[in-house]
């Protein structure tokens, strides 16, 4: 019998701890796929971050860290200066990398450390009880916004990718969503850009994944997909915010 | 410059030391009285194909120096009291992860933003464990620009062996003063390789480093790992030096700058025949409680100066355990002691002493 589909290298058969529905899983997958279809296995660092992704290193059949709350980028910079040949990644949530971690994020970026950073915004701090996160739409209700997020108390929710696009050490940024294959497809041709982006040396890279958390929206798997295409799609507009891979790698 | 004698501040002598020593990653933020070693590693790191960042934070630098350990390569960060406050989160977490590291701290007072002058205010900080959970670093104090040198050699050996942060405690004044100085390595251990680091997992497993660690009594487990160590750490690495314990009446207890002072001060009034003698910690954890204990007893007093309102002291009456008075002289906020104002206090003490009234 011939074999025609199977587990990527990248991936352990450890069954997750992500809930039903939740969209970890399937950015997991694509992003160890990206890994091996560069042959990047063996020299890859991946950063777990805190929060709902930070059992990664027993997902993740490569050299993992852990790294404070919103540190990681600090974390990536300092292992990708001291070791310029390993490829380096940091896998953050919103609460991480858009709230207490935004003067490490924005820093990263400014700099044009090759890094690649893999953003999963769902929207919530999953990992602590569904609070509010600075990406939680204006009237979602979360733990911590029981009526609604008010924009006169907590402001508008924070888009990332079209911030660090701003930078010139930026040198690929782009907005996707795993709530249907076609997305899922997408997000994984954005995640190869993103770490060609570091194997080509020519900058930060970033990809922001839009992603479903059924158990803290408070709704059935197929809801939560629907939330994402119907509302946050609309608040996040998916596409490139910046691709300088094709530019810079042709100059080269 | 091989191995002549060099004139230098004390921070610029610590940073070439750092770099003698196979520190290829400097990460910093400009804090007064520090500047001089990441101004000096800015222009020496490229030199030597090291890495230099000025970190947007003190928060960021302490987790470079984390991503730059875990990958297997020595690193430090440098800075002053308000700034170590901020870099306490990443020392907890390199102390869980098991990482090697060397901070510097350059005291000055406090606290809050206090001001620039030199302090040793920061000791309870330095060596009680500044972030949170039960972990402990190594802190060395140097007294003068070799023994930076000397001292900044031996953190790195120190933070491999053991896998821990290692803090360099200091002041305003060690790291300003210019002094001679040799820069050269003078111990030698045999220190085992990285396998741990992150290097790729090309040939291997995967390694991970965490500090968190899920599951019945998983951490506790983890902690009692972390805790073999330190007592190996507390069996070995004990250093201090001692001067005229056999005859004195008068114990001063002292690091750092202080330390300077008192032993001047002392010699002075051992020449007028006062019995007078010294202990002074250059490891303050793990702090040399034994000798101080050994020492303690009936026709002894303890003396210790800081430049603090009185931290290092309770360490010293820990060990003295009620079998001697111990006695505190201080000054705080980022002044200075002088060497006359030490010498009094001393002179004072033991005429008390000799005296016989029950001191």
């Amino acid at each position: 019998m011939k074999k025609i589909f199977g587990r990527t290298p990248s991936l352990t058969d450890a069954p997750t701890h992500y809930c039903g529905g939740c969209g970890h899983g399937i950015v997991h997958r694509v992003l160890c796929e990206v890994i091996d279809e560069l042959g990047l296995r063996e020299s890859t660092v991946g950063i777990a971050p805190v929060g709902c992704a930070v059992l990664g290193y027993d997902y993740w059949n490569f050299d993992v860290s852990e790294a404070a709350h919103g540190r990681t980028p600090a974390v990536a910079t300092g292992m990708k200066r001291a070791r310029p040949d390993l490829t380096v990644f940091s896998y953050q949530g919103d609460g991480d990398l858009a709230a207490i971690g935004t003067a490490e994020i924005i820093h990263a970026a400014n700099r044009g450390e090759r890094i690649t950073v893999i953003f999963v915004n769902n929207t919530v701090y999953g990992m602590t009880g569904g609070q509010m996160a600075p990406t939680t739409l204006v009237g979602q209700k979360t733990l911590t916004s029981p009526h609604g997020r008010k924009f006169e108390e907590f402001g508008e929710p924070i888009r990332v990718v079209e911030l660090l696009s701003q930078f010139r050490g930026t040198a690929y940024a782009a907005r996707t969503s795993v709530h249907n294959p076609v997305e899922v497809i997408k997000t994984k041709k954005a995640i190869k850009k993103a770490f060609q982006a570091q194997v080509d040396g020519i900058g930060f890279s970033i990809v922001e994944i839009l992603s479903q958390c059924p158990t803290y929206w408070g709704m059935t798997p197929v809801q939560s997909v629907e939330y994402v295409r119907d509302e946050l799609v609309k608040y996040f507009p998916l596409g490139t915010f910046k691709d300088e891979t094709g530019a810079k790698a042709s100059a080269v | 410059m091989t191995t002549q004698k060099v004139l230098m501040c004390g921070n610029e002598v610590l940073a070439e030391a750092a770099v003698r020593a196979g520190c290829r990653c400097y990460f910093g933020y400009p804090i007064t009285p520090q500047n001089e070693i990441s101004a000096y590693m800015s222009k020496r790191m490229p030199e030597i194909g090291g890495v230099f960042i000025q970190a947007e934070s003190e928060l960021a630098a302490i987790n470079m120096v984390f991503g730059a350990s875990a990958v297997g390569v020595r690193a430090m960060t440098s800075s002053s009291s308000p700034g170590v406050s901020l870099k306490q989160e990443g020392i907890s977490y390199i102390a869980g992860a098991e990482l090697p590291a060397v901070i510097v701290n350059v005291m000055r007072g406090g606290p809050g933003l206090g001001n620039i002058g030199p302090a040793q205010s920061d000791y309870f900080q330095a060596v009680k464990g500044g972030g949170h959970g039960d972990y402990h670093q190594i802190v060395l104090a140097p007294y003068s620009a070799q023994e930076v040198s000397d001292i900044t050699f031996l953190s790195f050996d120190l933070a491999d062996q053991y896998r821990m942060p290692v803090m360099i405690l200091t002041d305003g004044v060690i790291g300003q003063m210019m002094e001679p100085a040799v820069i050269e390595k003078k111990e030698v251990r045999n220190l085992l390789p990285k396998d741990w680091a992150l290097t790729g997992c090309r040939g291997r497993k995967p390694n991970v480093v965490k500090s968190l660690y899920l599951g019945d009594k998983v951490l506790e487990r983890h902690n009692l790992k972390l805790q073999e160590r330190y007592r190996q750490v507390a069996a070995h690495e004990v250093r201090y030096d001692a001067y005229h314990l056999d005859d004195a009446e008068l114990i001063v207890v002292a690091y750092g700058i202080c330390a300077r002072l008192c032993k001047s001060a002392m010699n002075d009034l051992r020449a007028k025949g006062m019995r007078i003698g010294m202990i002074r910690p250059v490891t303050l954890w793990p702090f040399p409680s034994r000798i101080i204990s050994q020492v303690a007893g009936t026709g002894k007093s303890f003396l210790t100066v800081e430049m603090s309102f009185g931290q290092m002291v309770e360490d010293v009456r820990l060990a003295v355990n009620g079998k001697s008075g111990v006695h505190f002289y201080g000054r705080g906020g980022g002044e200075m002691l002088t060497r006359e104002e030490v010498l009094k206090e001393m002179e004072r003490l033991y005429a008390q002493l000799r005296g016989g009234k029950n001191v």
